[in-house]
């Protein structure tokens, strides 16, 4: 499935200092029996987000006009859990395009990147500085720059940089994923198996 | 070639590397892809939009799983979405060649059942799926772990993943474990040492004395919940056990085939000397049977002790205090005694005819509690039909408890088996997670023998006063 090519994007961020965010409330199971991509995004978050009579619950982030932007920022050990790719469709399709947290799960990161999501690891200190920033002023803007590997907070300059793999980086910069990739290899793949055991 | 020690991960996956990508993942060869309802269809309609086949349909395998029913299989199922899910499952699979085992097939049931069960899974093999619990089939000495609907896709149309390297850990268990210690408890007390996010990044070999003296179910059991500490996936080295229980199983190779896959088989240890990035030794004598309290695996304790006080844990004072309130627990409160609602044995954790033998071995000669609502689902078919062979549904029956039909069903509620929002479940699932087992619900992990001894009592009842 194709997606928005990624090199720099500066915007607002909506902050959930929680930790252990895991893909059951990201996206709950019984919003996975959809057989296409489509509409995940009202769902995400959703029993966080709304009450039993679909009523939205006034305390949660996502429901305060006051903070909006394509970056969500959460504590650490985000996206454990399931291997439901479909937590990652639902932050996509909500319009995020960037997660920003201490720790991810490893399942969400790989699932992220084949998306068109850039899961940004920062340390735990960081972490902090961008919580305090949105704090002081809920419109703060991050700037993530996937070409030079680095997060800023704009307000106060504070930066930091931040790991991916060359391929990875290569493929969110241009849009690409590894279905063309591993086609452009089929033969190499045909002859390497018949070799294998099994 | 080089004679430098290697572990048995490194063994596996070397062998299956197509191509190693500089700065970038390697390509990996996938010898087994198993696909259920849930996470397959957007991978098949973007084949379609592609215009890409399946490279090599013989090497996956469907089985309905997530949204089945628990009960009257042989009817319709009544939830639109679920059977148009079901439906897509058996269409793309006589679409594109794949073996289809749906509702209402003698072989069907949990794919991480199922797959062992049928000798599908064998030492050595390179298996994914689009589960996290994928990684039960390391128990074998495979390299298996669950991946997303994209990786899907990439598996049906070459048949190949591309990953990097997972570190390794190795987590050593010796001496002997403690009257009513099962499997269960041997990893969910790991999880609590190494927190729900302590292995993540690695690939994880279990060794020592405990895990080599443990069946093929409680092998499968421990590796099953590798992903609940964040790891990848983890893995058992094969030996007599392992191969003893694939023996003659359907699809398991057969005369000379046999003996060669044994002689590889017998390759697939870690060598003396490799060296893990992260090493854990504990003792068997410290686990007791054990329970969880709160909303992740790694929030477990030993049955006779005390909900933990924050400031004893480390990080994350208002996630912990936000996850006792979802529990409706307070900190520094016994588990013993507290009510429970509902008891559910089953999913690919503990559904295997060893969970079921466990689980009798508690309630025979006993009833079922008053307060109780039990859903005891098997992981297949086959453990089905073994559990009426061996006399297990007659004490099930005596005492009060029905056997539903196979399926994932509570471990993660798509079907119609929810926990009610508020009420307590002790479950021998995997998961914990606020509203895992529908919303609201209260989760309590444990092994099929504490889910035995709440099922009887009604509150949470240490097992080895039962036994
Ligand atoms: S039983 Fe639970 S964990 Fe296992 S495959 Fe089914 S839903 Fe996943």
């Amino acid at each position: 499935m194709a997606y928005d090519k990624f090199t720099v994007l500066r915007s607002s961020a909506v902050p959930m200092p929680i930790e252990n965010v895991d893909t059951d409330q990201i996206i709950p199971a019984r919003f996975l029996k959809a057989t296409e991509r489509k509409g995940f995004g009202d769902n995400l978050f959703r029993d966080w987000r709304y009450n039993n009579d679909n009523s939205p619950k006034q305390d949660f982030v996502l429901n305060n006009p006051i903070y909006s932007g394509k970056i969500l920022v959460s504590g650490k050990n985000f996206g454990s859990g399931s291997s439901r790719e479909h937590a990652a469709w639902a932050i996509y399709d909500y319009g995020f395009r960037c997660v920003v947290s201490s720790f991810f799960a490893d399942i969400f990161k790989g699932n992220s990147l084949n998306v068109g999501i850039l899961p940004v690891q920062v340390s735990a200190a960081f972490l902090d500085k961008i919580f305090t920033a949105i704090e002081a002023d809920p419109k703060a803007e991050l700037e993530v720059n996937l070409p030079e590997q680095t997060i800023t907070i704009l307000a106060t300059g504070e930066k930091e940089s931040f790991d991916i793999n060359g391929y990875k980086k290569h493929n969110l910069m241009n849009g690409f994923d590894d279905i063309d990739y591993l086609q452009s290899m089929k033969e190499e793949i045909k002859e390497f198996t018949s070799k294998s055991l099994y | 070639m080089s004679t430098s020690p290697k572990t048995l991960f490194a063994k596996v996956w070397d062998a299956h590397v197509v191509r190693s990508i500089p700065d970038g993942p390697d390509v990996l060869l996938i010898d087994r892809h198993f696909i259920h309802e849930v996470t397959s269809p957007v991978a098949f309609l973007g084949l379609e939009s592609r215009g890409l086949s399946v490279l090599f349909p013989e090497k996956t395998f469907a089985t309905a799983d997530h949204n089945t029913p628990t009960i009257n299989q042989h009817l319709p199922v009544e939830d639109p979405l679920s059977a148009i899910q079901l439906k897509a499952l058996e269409t793309n699979s006589a679409k594109y060649g794949i073996s289809h085992w749906g509702l209402g097939n003698p072989k069907n049931g949990i794919v991480h059942v199922v797959g062992p069960e049928n000798g599908i899974t064998l030492p050595g093999m390179t298996i994914v799926c689009g589960d996290s619990h994928t990684s039960t089939h390391g128990a074998f000495g495979a390299i298996a772990f669950g991946i997303g609907t994209s990786e899907v896709e990439m598996v049906l149309s070459s048949q190949c993943i591309m990953q990097p390297r997972a570190k390794s850990m190795r987590i050593v268990v010796n001496g002997q474990l403690n009257k009513g210690v099962l499997p269960k408890d041997v990893i969910l007390y790991i999880i609590a040492q190494l927190s729900a996010a302590g292995a993540t990044g690695y690939f994880v070999e279990y060794a020592g004395e405990v895990f080599e003296q443990m069946s093929m179910e409680g092998r499968m059991t421990v590796c099953n919940m590798s992903i609940e500490m964040g790891a990848r996936g983890g893995m058992i080295a094969p030996d007599a056990t392992t191969i003893n229980y694939i023996k003659g199983r359907e699809k398991a190779p057969k005369g000379e085939a046999w003996d060669k896959a044994v002689e590889y088989w017998s390759t697939l240890h870690t060598d003396e000397g490799a060296s893990f990035d992260k090493e854990y030794t504990f003792n068997a004598a410290d686990i007791e049977p054990m329970i969880t309290f709160g909303t992740n695996p790694g929030m477990g304790i030993g049955i006779s002790q005390q909900i933990p006080v924050s400031h004893e844990i480390g990080s994350g004072k208002s996630s912990y205090e936000k996850s006792l309130t979802y529990m409706g627990f307070q900190e520094a409160e016994p588990m013993l005694g507290k009510k429970v609602d509902f008891v559910f044995v089953g999913s690919c954790t503990n559904g295997r005819i060893e969970d079921f033998r466990a689980f009798a071995s508690i309630v025979k000669g006993r009833k079922k509690a008053d307060n109780i609502t039990a859903w005891i689902v098997p992981g297949s078919h086959i453990v089905e039909q073994q559990i009426k062979e061996e006399g297990i549904l007659d004490i099930l029956t005596e005492a009060g408890f029905q056997l539903r039909q196979p399926g994932c069903s509570a471990c993660l509620a798509m079907n119609d088996d929810k926990i009610p929002a508020g009420k307590y479940a002790v479950s021998t699932s995997n998961r914990n997670f606020e509203g895992r087992q529908g919303p609201g619900a209260r989760t309590l992990l444990a092994s099929p023998l504490v889910a035995a001894a709440a099922a009887v009592t009604g509150v949470v009842t240490d097992p080895r006063q039962l036994m």
